[in-house]
C-alpha cells in the first residue's frame, strides 16, 4: 500500500511543483526525497516508486502535449538532440531522465530511514 | 549501517542533477541543460503549442490611455484598432514580443556585438566586427539626437519599448520562447536603444557591403594596376535601363564635387608598397540584397486604378525579419509588413495610398587611411599637424570567459576600424577609419510613421525627406491616381571613383565634399510611360551630374527585364502582377546564351560537353524548377568567366573581388579580340575568347556530368533554396524548397536569399491586396504558425490581405480570436 501511495505522491507533488516556473525543474528531486522519508519502504521499492511517479507522469505529460501538437516540435528537437527525427523516442528519452532521477532520489530518500532503524 | 549507501546514493543524485544542468559540450556546440530542457513542465515540452491554440486573451496594461482591440484572423495576422496613437505602438510592441521575442533579442545582440555574451568565444570575430564598425556608437547618436530633438518619435518609441517590455513581465519562465531554452539564456528588458540597434542593423545589411568591398576593391587595383582594373571592374554598363529613364534632363547641381589634383597619383594610382591583406570578414552583406518594387498608372491597368508592387531580397530567416500587422487609429488605417524591434509598419499600404522599397545600393561608406603617432592611437596626422584621437571603450562580455575590451580609437572621419590591435595574420598594421553615413543619427521612424499616415503624394514625398540611411528607391502609388519613384537617402557627392577605394586620410583633400540636397536626389513622378519601378540598378543614366558609386554595386538585369516586361503590358489586373512578381524569365541568359554559342566552337567539343550545350540551348529561358538548361547555362558561364579572367587574378593569394557578368558579356558582344582573354600564363601563345570558351565549356562538363550523376541537374533540386532559422539549425528551418528563379530574375530567389515580403497593392475604393513573406506569423518552432507561408510562397501563390474596418473585420469568417487590451480591470 505503501509502495502504490508513494507512486502517487511521487507524481502528485512532481507536478505540483513544476506548476511554479521559478522553482527549478529539479524541485522534485527534493519532494522524492521527504516522500521516501516519510513512508520507510524498502530501497529498491523506493526506487522503482520514484521513477515510475516522475517517469510515468513525465511520459503522459510528454505524450499528451506531444499529440496535441501533431509532433511539430518533438520531430525537429529529435532531430536536433539527434534522434533521428523520432517523437517516440524523444518522448522515452523525457520520461527516462525523470525516472532515473525520481527513482534516485527516492532511493537515497529510503536510505535516511533504513539507516536511523 | 545504510550510511554508506545513503552517502552513494545522494552523491549520483546530486551529481547526476548537476549534470543534466548544466551545458554540455557536443562536438562544437553547447547542447541546453537536458534536465530543464526536457522537463514538460519548464524545457522545449512547453513551447509546444496546441495545433488548436485559441489566441483569445484579456490583457491589463496600465501604460495604456484607453481600450484597445486586436481582432487576429486565420493567418495570425493581428489587426489592432486603437483609440489613441501610442496605444497603437504598445500594443504592436507587446505582439512583436509575444510572437518573436527571441528574434527580436538575438539580431539586437547581432547588432551591437553582443553574441559571445550568450554564445562564448566564438563569437569574438563578428562582435569585435560590429562593435569596431560604430554599431552602438551610431544607435547611441540616434538615440541622443531622437530624446532631444523630436518628442513624438520618443514617445512612439517609448510606448513600443513599454509594450515589448509588458509583455516580457508577465512571461513565466516555463513559457519562454524555445530558442532561450535551446541556448540556455534569458530575454533582458527591451530598451530605445534595442530599436535603433535594430534599424543600424539594417544599414549595415543594406549599405555595409562596402565594408568589404572597398578593402577588395583597393586590393584588386593594387594587384592589377589602375588601368587593367578599369577595364574588368568598368563603370560602364553598356545596357543599363535606368530607374529614372534614360535621357531625363537633370538641373545644374548645386554641389560640384572636385577630384584633387593628386589624385591620380595619391589614389587611383597608388603603388603596390603596401600589400595590404584583406581581414576576412565574418559577415559581409549578400551582394544579392536587393528588391524590386514598380507602380502602374491607372492608363495600364483594367480597372484604371493604379497598382503597386514591392519585394525586398533579403536573406531568407526563420524566424522571418517581417511580421504582418493592421494598425487602425482615429489618425490612420495602416496594412502591411512590420520589423519585430521597430515601431510603425515598413512596407504597407494605407486607405489612401501605398509604398514599397528598394535598395538604392549607393556608397555611403568610407575608409581613410589615418597615420598614428605612435602604437598609443592618442594622435594622428591630419593637414599638418598631430590631431587627438578620443577613445571610445566597448566592453564585451563572453560567456564562461573573461571580458574583451576594445578601445577604439576616434577620429573625425569616424571609428578607426582597423589597426594593430584588429588585423588578421598577414596584416602590416593599415590603420583605416570608417565614415559612414549610418554613424550620423537617423529619425528613420520617422519616415515609416509618417508613410503610414500619409494621404497623398505631397505626404509622401515630405515622409521620405527625413529619410537619411540606408539610402532606398521609395516607390508610391494613390488612390488618386498618382504613382512616383524617388531614391533618397543621405547622399554624397562624389567624384568619379571617390571613395571606390581606400582613401588617404592625413589631410582634407579626399574628405567629403557634401551631402547632395534632398531635391536632387533622382525621383519621378506620373512618367509618361505609365509606370515606375526599380530593382537596384543605377538610378540615372551618366547624364546625372554626381556620380553613384561603383557600378559593380548595381545589379542590371532585373532592371532590363521588369522593365521590358511593364513596357508591354496592358489592361494590368492585380494577377498579372502577381505573375510578374514571380516571374523566372532570364534575360541575361537570353543575351548571353547566343553571344556564348557564337563563340563556342562545337565541332571540336567532346559528346557529352555538346550534349550539354544542347540541353542549354532547347532551353526555355525560364529559371523554371525543373529546367536543366538553367544549370548548364549557369555552370558553363561560371567556367567560362574563369578561363578568361581566372589567370589574371590567379596569382593573388588575397581574396580579390570577381569582375561582373556583364563585363564579359559586353565584350563578347562588342569586341572579339579582347586582350583579357589571352590567358597570360600561357606565354608562347596568345589565346582568344573562341579558345577560352570552348575550353570553359569542355571544364563545364566534368561539373555537369557530377551534377548529373548526383541527380542535380534540375534548377531546383540544385539551388536548394532554404529558409535558415537565424542559428543556422537545419531542423528548424526550411531546406530544399521547390522553387525556381535565382540571381537577374525577377523572382529573385537564390540559395538562401530572396523575396523576403511579396506585395501587390491594387489601389481601389476598396483596397485589394495581396501578400505574403516565407515564414510564418509565430516565430515558435513549436507553432503550427511557424512557417505557415513557406510551400504557399515557394509555388508563387498570395493571400488575399484582409484590411478592414472594426465592425467588418469583426464579423469577417476570417476573423479567429480576439485580444482585448485594457487600461484597467474595471
Amino acid at each position: 500500500m505503501k509502495f502504490i501511495i508513494s507512486i502517487l505522491l511521487s507524481g502528485l507533488l512532481t507536478y505540483a511543483v513544476g506548476i511554479y516556473g521559478d522553482l527549478p525543474w529539479w524541485s522534485f528531486v527534493i519532494t522524492n526525497l521527504i516522500i521516501a522519508i516519510a513512508l520507510p519502504i524498502k530501497p529498491a521499492q523506493a526506487f522503482v516508486a520514484g521513477a515510475l511517479g516522475v517517469g510515468s507522469l513525465w511520459a503522459g505529460l510528454a505524450f499528451g502535449i506531444d499529440m496535441s501538437n501533431n509532433h511539430i516540435l518533438s520531430t525537429k528537437v529529435a532531430q536536433i538532440l539527434p534522434m533521428g527525427g523520432s517523437y517516440l523516442l524523444l518522448i522515452f528519452a523525457t520520461a527516462s531522465i525523470g525516472a532515473l532521477l525520481g527513482g534516485l532520489a527516492s532511493l537515497t530518500g529510503s536510505f535516511v530511514r533504513a539507516h536511523k532503524s | 549501517m545504510r550510511l554508506l549507501p545513503l552517502i552513494a546514493s545522494a552523491i549520483v543524485t546530486t551529481a547526476l542533477v548537476f549534470t543534466l544542468n548544466i551545458q554540455l559540450k557536443i562536438g562544437n556546440a553547447k547542447a541546453p541543460r537536458l534536465g530543464y530542457f526536457l522537463s514538460p513542465q519548464h524545457g522545449f515540452w512547453k513551447n509546444a503549442e496546441k495545433i488548436d491554440a485559441n489566441f483569445d486573451a484579456s490583457i491589463v496594461a496600465n501604460e495604456l490611455q484607453g481600450n484597445v482591440d486586436v481582432y487576429v484572423d486565420d493567418r495570425l495576422v493581428p489587426h489592432i484598432y486603437a483609440d489613441h496613437d501610442q496605444d497603437a505602438y504598445f500594443v504592436q510592441g507587446y505582439l512583436h514580443a509575444k510572437f518573436r521575442l527571441w528574434q527580436m533579442d538575438f539580431e539586437t545582440r547581432v547588432a551591437s556585438g553582443r553574441l559571445s555574451e550568450i554564445a562564448g568565444a566564438d563569437k569574438l570575430p563578428i562582435d569585435r566586427m560590429f562593435r569596431r564598425l560604430g554599431m552602438v556608437y551610431g544607435a547611441e547618436k540616434t538615440e541622443v539626437n531622437i530624446n532631444e530633438t523630436n518628442p513624438n518619435m520618443k514617445a512612439t518609441v517609448d510606448a513600443y519599448t513599454a509594450g515589448v517590455n509588458a509583455y516580457i513581465k508577465q512571461l513565466d519562465p516555463a513559457d519562454l520562447p524555445f530558442e532561450f531554452k535551446l541556448m540556455n539564456y534569458a530575454p533582458e528588458d527591451w530598451t530605445p536603444k534595442k530599436t535603433y540597434l535594430f534599424l543600424m542593423f539594417m544599414s549595415y545589411d543594406l549599405t555595409g557591403r562596402s565594408a568589404s568591398v572597398d578593402l577588395q576593391m583597393t586590393n584588386t587595383r593594387d594587384y592589377l594596376g589602375y588601368d587593367l582594373f578599369d577595364k574588368l571592374y568598368t563603370n560602364q554598363q553598356d545596357s543599363l535601363d535606368p530607374i529614372i529613364p534614360k535621357g531625363t534632363v537633370y538641373e545644374k547641381p548645386s554641389i560640384v564635387p572636385v577630384k584633387p589634383m593628386n589624385a591620380d597619383s595619391a589614389y587611383l594610382h597608388k603603388p603596390n608598397s603596401l600589400a595590404f591583406n584583406t581581414v576576412d570578414m565574418p559577415e559581409a552583406p549578400d551582394k544579392n540584397n536587393g528588391s524590386n518594387n514598380w507602380a502602374v498608372a491607372g492608363s495600364k491597368t483594367k480597372s484604371g486604378r493604379p497598382i503597386l508592387c514591392s519585394d525586398p531580397h533579403l536573406g531568407l530567416n526563420l524566424p522571418s525579419l517581417w511580421y504582418e500587422m493592421q494598425i487602425t487609429t482615429p489618425t490612420h488605417s495602416t496594412y502591411g509588413a512590420s520589423f519585430p524591434g521597430s515601431p510603425a509598419v515598413i512596407i504597407g499600404f494605407n486607405d489612401s495610398l501605398a509604398w514599397g522599397v528598394t535598395n538604392a545600393g549607393r556608397d555611403v561608406f568610407d575608409y581613410y587611411e589615418i597615420k598614428f603617432k605612435d602604437t598609443t592611437e592618442n594622435e594622428y596626422w591630419f593637414n599638418g599637424a598631430w590631431k587627438a584621437t578620443t577613445k571610445r571603450k566597448e566592453v564585451i562580455k563572453v560567456k564562461d570567459s573573461l571580458d574583451v575590451v576594445e578601445e577604439i580609437a576616434m577620429t573625425h572621419w569616424g571609428p578607426t576600424m582597423f589597426d594593430a590591435h584588429y588585423q588578421n595574420t598577414q596584416s602590416n598594421g593599415r590603420n583605416l577609419a570608417v565614415q559612414w553615413t549610418a554613424h550620423n543619427t537617423s529619425t528613420g521612424v520617422e519616415t515609416f510613421y509618417l508613410l503610414n499616415r500619409a494621404k497623398n503624394y505631397d505626404d509622401y514625398l515630405h515622409a521620405i525627406s527625413l529619410w537619411t540611411c540606408p539610402g532606398q528607391n521609395f516607390v508610391l502609388a494613390t488612390k488618386s491616381g498618382d504613382i512616383a519613384i524617388k531614391q533618397q537617402g543621405s547622399f554624397v557627392a562624389r567624384w568619379e571613383r571617390q571613395g571606390d577605394f581606400i582613401m588617404p586620410g592625413e589631410d582634407t583633400s579626399f574628405q567629403w565634399q557634401g551631402i547632395i540636397p534632398t531635391n536632387e536626389n533622382p525621383m519621378i513622378k506620373n512618367p509618361e510611360r505609365g509606370f515606375v519601378s526599380s530593382a537596384n540598378q543605377k538610378s540615372t543614366d551618366a547624364s546625372y551630374p554626381y556620380y553613384l558609386g561603383a557600378a559593380s554595386a548595381f545589379p542590371l538585369y532585373r532592371g532590363i527585364s521588369v522593365n521590358m516586361h511593364l513596357n508591354n503590358m496592358f489592361q494590368i489586373t492585380a494577377e498579372d502582377m502577381q505573375s510578374l512578381q514571380t516571374d523566372n524569365y532570364n534575360v541575361f541568359a537570353a543575351t548571353a546564351r547566343p553571344a556564348l554559342m557564337k563563340y563556342i566552337q562545337v565541332d571540336k567539343l567532346s559528346s557529352d560537353a555538346k550534349r550539354m550545350v544542347n540541353e542549354m540551348t532547347n532551353w526555355d529561358l525560364y529559371n523554371n524548377v525543373n529546367a536543366k538548361g538553367i544549370t548548364c547555362f549557369k555552370i558553363i558561364w561560371d567556367s567560362v568567366e574563369q578561363a578568361v579572367w581566372g589567370d589574371e587574378l590567379s596569382g593573388s593569394t588575397i581574396p580579390l573581388l570577381k569582375p561582373d557578368a556583364y563585363v564579359l558579356l559586353d565584350q563578347m558582344l562588342n569586341d572579339t579580340n579582347w586582350s583579357i582573354a589571352d590567358d597570360i600564363r600561357t606565354k608562347d601563345k596568345v589565346e582568344d575568347l573562341k579558345t577560352q570558351v570552348t575550353l570553359g565549356v569542355e571544364k563545364a562538363t566534368e561539373k555537369l556530368l557530377a551534377l548529373e550523376k548526383e541527380n542535380k541537374l534540375e534548377w531546383a533540386l540544385f539551388k536548394a533554396t532554404r529558409v535558415l532559422h537565424l542559428t543556422k539549425t537545419p531542423a528548424l528551418s526550411r531546406m530544399n524548397l521547390p522553387i525556381g528563379g535565382g540571381v537577374n530574375i525577377i523572382n529573385a530567389t537564390t540559395e538562401n536569399h530572396g523575396p523576403s515580403w511579396r506585395m501587390v497593392v491594387h489601389l481601389t475604393d476598396e483596397i485589394e491586396a495581396y501578400g505574403l513573406y516565407p515564414g510564418g506569423q509565430s516565430g515558435n518552432p513549436g507553432s503550427p504558425y511557424y512557417d505557415t507561408f513557406v510551400n504557399y510562397w515557394a509555388e508563387g501563390k498570395y493571400y488575399r490581405l484582409l484590411f478592414l474596418p472594426k465592425e467588418k473585420l469583426k464579423q469577417s469568417e476570417r476573423t479567429k480570436w480576439h485580444m482585448q487590451f485594457q487600461k484597467s480591470n474595471s
